[in-house]
């Protein structure tokens, strides 16, 4: 695992930067070496993608973290990946074409955050209707919607 | 007409035995949405036997159904859904709420629950509990077989006259 | 999936013909619960499939924002809702991670003991509707019937059958109730002779047989492309099982083998699963043999609260109480992932904390979600009654899937 740590550091510099919290390793990077970072990763054996999401820090800029969790099946262990993105239009490069799993993962983030991933081969809503409005997850939109309750209906 | 009080026969009115009738072999709509369906299946299967209550013919299309069991949260994009299968099924029909959440949207209090299916269809009988046990649903199917013998939904729809048919 | 949108509905230049655009779903009583398939059909070949999520998005990852740690736990056993109670399991372990606290032995094997009933009564509800999906009846009324036995042990224990909310941050609800053993082990005991008659109603069925051998096959590297966890990926020979590779809650003092089968079809996934059952028989067996006495939470009332007994003897012991059930439990502010093998696969929860009773954020891994993004690449030019079986094999949850 160090090994791998190490060899992300000396071909990327101090572009990304690793920091252990709670037992659990986590990578800093800027949104333009995600794809390469996850293609070094991956040819270094984190050959699962687990999970893509990501964070509202309302009041910070950039506003967004992006979230990846990847695993190494051979050192049994995961690892994180944390993106900062912010300004009107927030979006990331898609790595929909390093791993299947990001596509409804990617998909997802848009959908309930509004985070763009540039290059996706899809790019729309997956869990809310295509007509929503808003993206549910953001800090600045209502636990219980924009929209008003329709009506009772009786017979 | 005269001896016919010594036979083994009854009289009532025809709506009464219809009544009796449809009270007596509730077809639900085969539909479940979420945990609710699970003990919905619980309702169904061994142990429980909701055919004793001559429920247990579940049907995959509304169009044979008369009782639809709305089992779970209704969400927003399921509902519009949800009241087309209602419009699919044949008069006269029913509708249980099964559950918090299909009755009053349950602990989901937010922007992707429908507060209620009576919000999208009319409901006859709520089922309280998250999710409610089997003998809950056995109990509002039990309610709505009580309700119907009382007549409380039309037995058939109004046939038009040929006047109205002809209009449109 | 931009290729399907130019599949869909378009002119095949060879034979000049339209492919048939169907809907299976979002009602359908094959596609468990209210998932929607778009299939483009030649004849009865599929050339294009694209599952449509989303009709039961309820909204459960804003809704644990608003609410304190531990009522946060009532909402993740509505996700997975045949089996709540290993989603209880992954997000606890995150917060006391969180929280720096582990749970005393006693716990940790009881919170072990429910998580393998939970996963055989998942299992079983899987094997009962795949099983009517491809035709076959009764095995239903016979899986639901023992399924019966699990959910009475855990009403016993937590008070409801389904969506029990057991586990607890720092602890259970309660210590196991006085005849539980007794009654977990006629379980025990009889649930074997079960599991064979499974076997007999359908490992010799011809028609079971044919649906599912060679049916909807996929390799190793696509399965962990698709980020395939559980079952499914041990179906294609990867042994990957969180109890094993990465465990917790002392999953390391129990003995288990992981089924491994390598063909990688439906028919391996029914062989897994069914093998897992055995498996986490065994565990449950030995974890009411060796459970070991004492406490089943964490001391001091910090975290866990103190028993109703104290509340009325002292009056610190009413502060606690009254302060963990309006502001919830202090957690200090962090980030953590923490995951466990639930029935279906790997259920991870990534929980942030800004330091308040409250969760910043918390993320839901839900395994059928990366499971079901699959589906188009198994059916792909496959007949549409495979569509059904493939769908069955998957064992979605729609719960988790929309979360």
């Amino acid at each position: 695992m160090k090994e791998i740590l190490d060899a992300l550091q000396e071909s990327f510099g101090d572009r990304v930067t690793v920091s252990e919290a709670l037992g659990q390793t986590v990578v800093q990077l800027p949104a333009a070496e995600i794809v390469s970072v996850i293609t070094f990763l991956k040819s270094q054996g984190f050959n699962m993608l687990i999970d893509i999401t990501a964070v509202d820090r309302l009041g910070r800029e950039p506003r967004f973290d992006v979230i990846y969790h990847l695993y190494h099946l051979e050192h049994k262990t995961w690892l994180r990946l944390k993106v900062q993105v912010g300004g009107d239009e927030p979006s990331v490069p898609s790595i929909a074409h390093v791993f299947a799993s990001a596509n409804w993962a990617e998909r997802e983030c848009y959908d309930m955050f509004g985070v763009r991933f540039r290059g996706h081969p899809d790019m729309k809503r997956i869990l809310m209707p295509d007509d929503w409005n808003g993206h549910p997850l953001r800090k600045d939109y209502p636990l219980t919607g924009l929209d008003p309750l329709p009506p009772l209906v009786h017979e | 007409m005269a001896g016919v009080e010594d036979r083994p026969i009854l009289f009532a009115s025809m709506k009464k035995l219809a009544q009796w009738a449809q009270s007596g072999s509730l077809w639900p709509a085969q539909f479940g949405l979420a945990c609710c369906a699970i003990e919905m299946m619980a309702t169904a299967a061994s142990r429980f036997d909701l055919s004793r209550f001559g429920a247990e013919v579940m049907r995959a299309s509304p169009r044979q159904a008369d009782v639809m069991i709305v089992a779970g949260r209704v969400c927003q994009k399921m509902a519009p859904i949800v009241r087309e299968l209602y419009d699919q099924m044949p008069e006269p029909k029913w509708v249980i709420a099964m559950g918090a959440c299909a009755s009053v949207g349950g602990v989901f209090n937010n922007y992707a629950v429908v507060q209620g299916v009576d919000r999208v269809v009319p409901v006859d009988v709520y089922v309280p509990g998250c999710p409610p046990t089997p003998e809950g649903l056995l109990e509002a199917v039990m309610q709505l077989q009580k309700k119907i013998r009382m007549g409380g939904r039309p037995m058939a729809p109004e046939m038009p006259s040929p006047e109205e048919v002809a209009r449109t | 999936m931009a290729e399907i949108e130019t599949t869909f509905g378009q002119v095949d230049p060879e034979t000049g013909l339209k492919p048939m655009v169907i809907n299976l779903g979002p009602q359908h009583p094959s596609t468990h619960g209210v998932l929607r398939v778009r299939l483009a059909l030649d004849g009865e070949q599929v050339r294009a499939c694209e599952p449509i999520i989303g009709y039961l998005h309820t909204g459960i990852e804003k809704n644990c924002e608003d609410l304190t740690f531990n009522q946060a736990i009532t909402l993740t056993d509505r996700m997975d809702y045949l089996s709540p109670i290993t989603n209880n399991f992954g997000y606890v372990l995150g917060v006391e991670k969180l929280l720096g606290v582990e749970v005393p032995k006693r716990c940790q094997y009881i919170r072990v003991m429910f998580a393998e009933l939970s996963r055989i009564a998942s299992h079983l509800v899987w094997l009962g509707t795949s099983a009517m999906d491809m035709g076959a009846m009764s095995p239903f009324f016979y899986t639901m019937q023992q399924r019966e036995q699990i959910l009475d042990l855990i009403e016993m224990s937590a008070g409801t059958r389904m969506n029990p909310s057991y586990f607890r941050v720092g602890g259970l609800l309660n210590d196991l109730p006085p005849g539980f053993e007794e009654k977990l082990r006629a379980f025990l005991d009889g649930f074997p002779r079960w599991l064979q008659e499974y076997y007999n109603l359908l490992d010799r069925n011809p028609i079971w047989l044919e649906r599912l051998k060679g049916t909807a096959p996929i390799t190793a590297e696509q399965a962990l492309d698709f980020g395939w966890t559980g079952p499914l990926l041990r179906a294609c020979g990867v042994p990957r099982d969180l109890r094993k590779t990465n465990p917790y809650s002392s999953y390391e003092d129990f003995e288990f083998e992981v089924p491994i089968e390598t063909d990688g079809d439906v028919y391996a996934r029914y062989h897994v699963r069914m093998r897992e059952m055995q498996e986490s028989l065994k565990i449950v067996r030995q974890a009411i043999d060796h459970l070991p006495e004492g406490e089943w939470h964490v001391p001091g009332w910090k975290i866990y609260p103190p028993n109703k007994a104290e509340i009325g003897r002292n009056m610190e012991a009413l502060i606690y109480h009254f302060k963990l059930f309006t502001e919830g439990i202090r957690v200090p502010a962090g980030e953590v992932y923490s995951a466990v093998e639930g029935p279906k696969g790997e259920i991870g929860y990534f929980i942030v904390s800004d330091g308040s009773g409250k969760p910043y954020r918390v993320r839901v891994r839900g395994p059928s979600f990366y499971n079901l993004q699959a589906l188009p690449t198994l059916v792909q030019d496959k007949i549409l009654a495979d569509v059904v079986a493939a769908i069955g094999s998957i064992d979605i949850v729609l719960g988790e899937v929309d979360r």
